[in-house]
């Protein structure tokens, strides 16, 4: 009986990913540029700005089908777990690596991380912790994109640039635009030996900038 | 199988088989490259000529699916063409609401008094209601920076994707004593001579072409035009069977329809060119986006539409 819920579960997660995909790309035609690695199933880190609730079904939705059934998103667990619904498309369909921000909460983030990681997953994180309202085109990355290079040197970090989101679905508004949305995926970066927390954070950041297409205005 | 299903049906015929010489055409220069070798300008000639296979096979399955079908086409193809322009043109979050507006109202409403054939309405529907509320729509939110930008630029979106392209299934709804319930063939009549126009400009522009109008913007030329404005006229007058045109007529339409497509694709031209883009998007494999391939027909719907109201319809 067990064996079946899980079943009807891991099925239901399948389908529900499909149609967020195929809504996804209906209304902003999203598309992947593999602009500096190619679409390889090679195991990847895959680091993004973060403009918007919709930037990690975005990315998620331009991957092939085999990249994507080895990506896991690393999100927090208070917006994922926050109602049931939330925690289907958290747990079930994205299989997000869920973190507790809550500061009583005394687990490593970095544990989760590198459990993920060597278990063979690939990961989409947002260095910069929380969405950027700004006019910066990123705000300073967090320590964890660092953390994770220096743990597991082996593992390309990719730069991923999601253009267009925060018009698309700014915060606070509640229809989204039909724009079309292009995912960047740039050159990997890896930690160079000597390289100190803020030099490879400052040089990690440019890369994911450099990505980002100029302003049409 | 009534008479324009049938006139339809040999149209689309016709076009299958300048695909099919087309296809082989590329499969003989295929064979002829020595094994291994790759031709980037062979490769997007194939492409494009699957692409047109799909785009060809859509438009007659519309057409013969009589007015739902052709106004359907349209407003998938205008939603695709808006949200292209769109995403080039000049935004901020003041705007979020009048662009929701664009896509999920004014967009549907125009093709339903297209729909409708409510003449009236669909000709001032988004150079007049749009045009005043809109801009009122993002000004109560309070963000003066680059406000007429922004507002005409989203103006220029509608009309040209929307308002230019629901002028072809509109069409439908003229009421032209000679056609009888056959309009259809008329959309026909434009899109092929529309597009046959710029492909021969084009072949012509590479052989003959000299003299550059705008030599800037695009690689248009003199010759080319002249050229292609001819082919154009004969392929019209070729096809004056499906239309209550006439002869001359029909060769003065086409040529007509295919100048202001060609004008049209300058235009686009431009606006590329200010944008730093060369396509609109990648949607359609070889070609660019659905605006890349429809500029031209975009100018020329409503001049095509307005001169057979005026001068054929009742």
């Amino acid at each position: 009986m067990k064996s079946l819920m899980s079943f009807a579960r891991a099925f239901a997660a399948n389908i529900a990913g499909h149609a967020l995909r195929l809504f996804a790309l209906f209304v902003t035609a999203a598309r992947a540029d593999w602009r500096g690695v190619g679409p390889e199933p090679v195991q990847r880190v895959y680091y993004a700005n973060h403009t918007s609730n919709g930037d990690l079904p975005m990315i998620w939705a331009v991957l092939p089908a085999a990249l994507r059934r080895q990506t896991r998103p690393v999100a927090a667990a208070d917006y994922w777990l926050k109602n049931r619904l939330r925690a289907f498309c958290g747990r079930d369909v994205f299989r997000g690596v869920l973190i507790d921000r809550r500061p009583e909460v005394n687990d490593n983030p970095m544990d989760k991380i590198l459990a993920a990681l060597d278990e063979g997953s690939s990961l989409i994180i947002f260095p910069e912790g929380k969405r950027n309202m700004t006019d910066d085109p990123l705000l300073p990355f967090k320590s964890g994109l660092y953390n994770i290079a220096k743990a597991r040197p082996d593992v390309d970090l990719v730069p991923t640039w999601v253009a267009n989101l925060n018009t698309i679905m700014p915060k606070g508004e509640v229809i989204p635009l039909p724009l079309i949305c292009t995912v960047t995926f740039g050159a990997p970066v890896h930690v160079a030996e000597d390289e100190t927390r803020e030099a490879f954070l400052a040089r990690a950041g440019q890369a994911l900038a450099d990505l980002r297409p100029e302003d049409p205005a | 199988m009534t008479q324009t299903t049938m006139n339809l049906a040999l149209l689309s015929l016709g076009v299958c088989g300048i695909l099919v010489a087309l296809s082989i055409l590329g499969e003989v220069l295929r064979a002829r490259l020595p094994a291994g070798q790759a031709n980037p300008v062979l490769d997007t000639y194939q492409t494009r000529v699957q692409s047109w296979w799909t785009i060809v096979a859509l438009v007659a399955i519309a057409l013969m699916a009589g007015q739902f079908g052709a106004v359907l086409l349209s407003f998938f193809a205008s939603f695709a063409a808006l949200r292209e322009f769109l995403t080039l043109t000049t935004k901020a979050r003041a705007d979020h609401l009048s662009l929701a507006l664009a896509f999920f109202a004014v967009l549907p409403l125009q093709y339903l008094f297209v729909w409708m054939g409510w003449h009236s309405m669909f000709t001032v529907f988004i150079p007049v209601y749009a045009f005043l509320v809109l801009p009122v729509v993002s000004a109560l939110r309070g963000q003066p920076a680059r406000f007429l930008i922004r507002v005409a630029e989203t103006q220029w979106a509608l009309m040209i994707c929307v308002f230019c392209l629901s002028h072809v299934p509109a069409l439908l709804s003229l009421d032209i004593p000679q056609m009888g319930d056959s309009n259809v063939l008329l959309i026909a009549f434009l899109i092929l001579v529309v597009q046959f126009g710029d492909l021969l400009e084009y072949w012509f522009g590479r052989r003959i072409g000299k003299h550059r109008i705008a030599p800037e913007l695009s690689p248009k030329t003199r010759e080319g035009m002249i050229a292609g404005l001819l082919s154009a006229a004969a392929i019209g007058a070729a096809l004056h069977w499906i239309t209550p045109f006439g002869v001359l007529g029909a060769a003065g339409m086409a040529a007509a329809a295919s100048l202001f497509g060609m004008m049209g694709h300058l235009v686009f031209a431009a606006i590329k060119r200010d944008r730093g883009v060369r396509d609109w998007s990648h949607l359609i494999p070889g070609q660019g986006g659905v605006l890349n391939q429809l500029d031209s027909v975009l100018f020329a719907a409503p001049v095509f539409y307005h001169l057979t109201r005026y001068i054929w319809a009742t």
